[in-house]
């Protein structure tokens, strides 16, 4: 019985504990929803460049908060979420972008993995096949064959 | 003996290479993109006279230094005697932005320990900033005669930077 209640107490807790951060979570009552849920979306793409391992749409710091209700704003001003990005980055720098564009600078970024799978492959293969010739079957030539006699010989005599 | 088993070497040395720069660069130093870029306008009020705004433009002739900081940031109380010392030299002039702070608490702050700035304006609501970039205090700009912003220094201006990065380049932009 006693066991039970603790168990019950225990499910009990974690229900708190989790219907806490989920009443955190929700949005502001006062705020309108669509706005909302489209900030969300984009402020998870972006860097929370206070703690960088933090989405903005995460972060608790001071500066995420100004910038949500800055995006906020600008969403009601009308603007499309790309305008939004290109003031961030004009601001901030391509590192506020969890997906960092396609350009020169970030070339070995992008392609870097896939140079190094095709190079790797390259050398795997050139290397198993040198080796497959080493490996291969080839008949003993004549001068082979009389030395390999020979040492047959000396070994048994 | 085949060329090819040196290759993981070659290819160790090359990521200890790697590893070794990006040991000594520090993540939270985020290249500014507006380094060589027009210094953001905007027109704040004076933090001892707010009835008087002070705008970017005013300085237009001048290389000078736009220093963000804040009584609640402990790194820019780290960087404040320091800023009294260069200012006493009068090399380049240093302009402050109060950011998000207590106007009376800044007031209080540059009366007790001394005001190292031209002039100090006040940022509220942090708006000024977000256009500058700011995401750190103390962060400053050092700013050509044509508005320009040419150099950026995140966290304090340590004794070293000022030597080594700023009064070179604004002996060189008062050329």
């Amino acid at each position: 019985m006693y066991k039970v209640m603790k168990r019950g107490v225990f499910l009990w807790a974690i229900v708190l504990v989790f219907s806490g951060t989920m009443i955190a979570k929700e949005a502001q009552p006062n705020e309108d929803p669509q706005i909302e849920q489209r900030m969300k979306a984009l402020t998870e793409q972006l860097r929370c460049l206070v703690c960088q391992n933090e989405t903005l749409a995460d972060s608790r710091a001071d500066l995420a908060e100004d910038l949500r209700r800055e995006i906020r704003e600008q969403m009601k001003a009308g603007k499309s979420d790309q305008e939004i990005i290109a003031f961030l980055t004009a601001r901030y720098g391509d590192f506020v972008l969890y997906n960092p564009p396609v350009k020169r600078i970030t070339y070995l970024l992008w392609f870097g993995p896939f140079i190094l799978l095709i190079a790797g492959t390259a050398v795997l293969y050139r290397y198993l096949k040198q080796r497959r010739e080493l490996i291969s079957d080839q008949p003993l030539s004549a001068d082979e064959r009389k030395r390999a006699a020979e040492i047959l010989r000396n070994e048994i005599g | 003996m085949n060329r090819f088993l040196l290759l993981p070497l070659v290819l160790f040395i090359g990521l200890v290479a790697f590893l070794l720069v990006g040991l000594h660069r520090d993540p939270h130093e985020v290249p500014s993109p507006l380094i060589n870029k027009p210094a953001p306008d905007f027109k704040l009020s004076q933090l001892k006279e707010p009835a008087r705004t002070f705008s970017p433009q005013e300085m237009r002739g001048k290389v000078w230094i736009l220093n963000f900081w804040g009584t609640w940031c402990v790194a820019c109380r780290e960087e404040h005697p320091l800023l009294l010392e260069f200012s006493k030299t009068g090399a380049v002039p240093i302009y402050g932005v109060d950011y998000k702070d207590d106007p009376a608490a800044a007031k209080q702050m540059l009366a007790e320990e001394g005001n190292p700035y031209a002039m100090t304006v006040s940022d509220p609501d942090g708006r000024t900033s977000i256009d500058y970039g700011v995401y750190g205090a103390p962060e400053s700009y050092l700013i050509d005669r044509n508005g320009v912003i040419r150099f950026k220094q995140i966290g304090p201006i340590t004794e070293e930077v000022w030597q080594k990065e700023i009064l070179p380049r604004a002996k060189q932009l008062n050329q």
